[in-house]
């Protein structure tokens, strides 16, 4: 084998794992604080990529729209709930969050809308629309079957993956789409050239990875995020209100999506359906860290990464195939290692 | 005094069985109240209720207000808490991470008088503030659930079999902690097997069986009474438990 060949793939590999391990890192975030198996985060990355694409063209993305739309139904979702005590306040702030927040990123779309926005404020442009529509969908999807178990859970999630996987192709087409690139900046190493892009994409994870440990070692909501984890019950009893740990979680997860998205966007040509593929790499990295580590996620990701650019180099035909069979030890090992768990019930 | 707690006519019910009928208490400013009986008598499933856990069928007012429309998290914030009876620590986080969250309702400067209180109220807390909640002892554990509680400078604290699985010399520790509680301004209604400790500390009790109240008055005539006696304080008298 050739060094060189060798070490491009692994560079090649590495900015992929790196992509993965964000995802794979917001997977592990929602199951544990929400018990859900979030299937819908290739559909955050899909959102994120095209609207960023399409913002880039000078249209304002459907996604916007759906945003709003979603933000309606949770409105009346919310007086649902709180019809028996209809306080000012209350309502006020669900008007707030549902109709104003979506409606302002709508706004400001159409405000913005030109061929010659600069990158930076279509990439802002791009998170705010998915951000809201990861806090919308945990609302309308997830809120009000929260004690259910993870099996209804997930049930809902392969639903919600439909559904939005379903929009994307109204919103966007069949047609791939490309995004422009962050930076065209390069760096050569030896053999190896860096473009800004993977720079971007190795700069991006390490200091996602660095926040989110700040957030959750040494914030009192990144601790009540973690204790709502720990003990649903026992966060409940010290006044912690487990949905706002869920909208927190799902905020952080369609972000880190979105992120990702538009990272690969100016490499690749995504369709409205290769966000799942990717989300799926994602996963696969998330149970080899058995839904539970953070840091074995990441490096499980990285080699995710790796194995993925060499089969696709010397066995592309197989390439998903190797990838995705790379969890069959791990979770014969896992099952083995592991003592029969009953699920918890609370 | 006017009642800080009153609970009317609450049912309690697991689909068609009902483990609470018909049962009405009051806990006011600065009082010890006590529930007493036998397991599953029902008094855990009321403590729960009341918190909010359960459903509770019944008029419930907690400072004079409705309860009714609050859920859990709104009562923790009108200051009612409970120490449920396994204790629902953090088990992965710290001593002072799971102390720092039962102040996450209240300010970060009162916040911060909340630690000192319960460091004195507890020092062997302060001694294990980097150890993590899961590898304590079980009368610490005890004692941080207390102690996390109290950081949110609750005015009732609701206390569930504060003294199950310990030592009797932690015991006793405990139920000194609570006495003490009252001269810092908290009330306390606690639901105890261990009648005997329960009724040298508390002002008032109820008898608690089968769902039912079935005597209540002060702490004194309670443990003087007959019946109550030979049914929750016969073994305790002859056991001699040194409390």
């Amino acid at each position: 084998m050739n060094t060189t060949i060798m070490l491009f793939l692994l560079q090649d590999g590495i900015t992929n794992g790196a992509i993965y391990a964000l995802l794979g890192l917001a997977l592990v975030l929602v199951f544990a604080v929400t018990r859900v198996i979030l299937i819908p985060q290739g559909e955050f990355v899909t959102y994120g990529a095209l609207s960023y694409a399409v913002l880039a063209t000078g249209k304002v993305p459907g996604t916007a729209w759906l945003a709003m739309a979603m933000g309606l139904v949770a409105l009346a979702l919310d007086l649902f709930d709180a019809r028996r005590s209809l306080r000012l306040k209350r309502v006020a702030r669900a008007f707030a969050l549902n109709i104003v927040l979506p409606a302002a990123i709508l706004a400001l779309a159409y405000g913005f809308a030109s061929p010659k926005a600069p990158i930076a404020v279509n990439i802002a442009l791009s998170l705010l629309i998915v951000a809201a529509i990861g806090l919308f969908l945990y609302r309308i999807a997830f809120q009000p079957i929260a004690h259910t178990s993870v099996l209804v859970l997930l049930i809902a999630s392969v639903g919600c993956h439909l559904a939005l996987q379903g929009l994307g192709l109204v919103f966007f087409g069949a047609e791939g789409l490309r995004g422009p690139a962050l930076s065209n900046a390069a760096l050569t190493i030896g053999p190896l050239r860096f473009t800004g892009q993977s720079l971007a994409v190795y700069g991006l994870t390490i200091g996602f990875i660095i926040a989110l440990w700040l957030f959750f070692g040494f914030t009192l909501m990144g601790k009540a995020l973690r204790a709502t984890a720990v003990n649903r019950l026992g966060a409940r009893l010290v006044g912690i209100r487990t949905t706002l740990s869920g909208q927190i979680a799902f905020l952080l997860a369609s972000l880190i999506g979105a992120i990702s998205g538009i990272l690969i966007v100016p490499i690749t040509t995504l369709y409205y359906d290769t966000g799942f593929l990717i989300g799926l790499k994602g996963f696969i990295a998330a149970i080899i860290g058995g839904l539970v580590s953070y840091p074995l996620t990441a490096v499980a990701a990285l080699i995710v990464g790796s194995v993925e650019a060499f089969s696709s180099f010397y066995a592309s035909n197989f390439k998903e195939v190797i990838v995705f069979t790379l969890i069959l030890p791990v979770l014969v090992l896992r099952s083995l290692a592991a003592p029969a768990v009953e699920e918890e019930k609370d | 005094m006017s009642a800080l707690l009153s609970v009317s006519d609450a049912h309690v019910s697991y689909g068609k069985v009902e483990a609470v009928r018909s049962v009405s208490l009051d806990v006011a400013d600065n009082e010890i109240v006590t529930i007493i009986g036998a397991n599953g008598a029902g008094k855990t499933t009321l403590l729960n209720a009341i918190m909010g856990v359960l459903p509770l069928k019944g008029a419930t007012a907690f400072a004079g207000t409705d309860m009714a429309p609050l859920d859990i998290e709104d009562r923790v914030a009108a200051g009612l808490c409970l120490v449920p009876e396994h204790r629902e620590l953090f088990g992965t986080m710290n001593v002072e991470d799971n102390l720092e969250l039962g102040a996450f309702r209240i300010p970060k400067a009162t916040a911060a008088r909340s630690f000192e209180k319960v460091y004195t109220l507890f020092p062997r807390l302060k001694e294990r503030r980097k150890q993590l909640a899961g590898t304590l002892s079980g009368g610490e554990q005890q004692m941080l659930a207390m102690g996390r509680a109290l950081m949110g400078a609750p005015k009732l604290l609701m206390l569930d079999e504060p003294s199950l699985g310990l030592a009797p010399i932690i015991v006793a520790d405990i139920f000194r902690t609570i006495g003490e509680l009252r001269a810092a301004g908290v009330s306390v209604l606690l639901v105890e097997q261990n009648a005997q400790a329960a009724l040298q500390i508390a002002d008032r009790a109820y008898v608690m069986e089968l769902g039912e109240f079935i005597l209540s008055g002060s702490a004194k005539d309670i443990a003087s009474n007959q019946r109550v006696a030979a049914s929750y304080l016969g073994f305790q008298h002859e056991g001699a438990s040194g409390i």
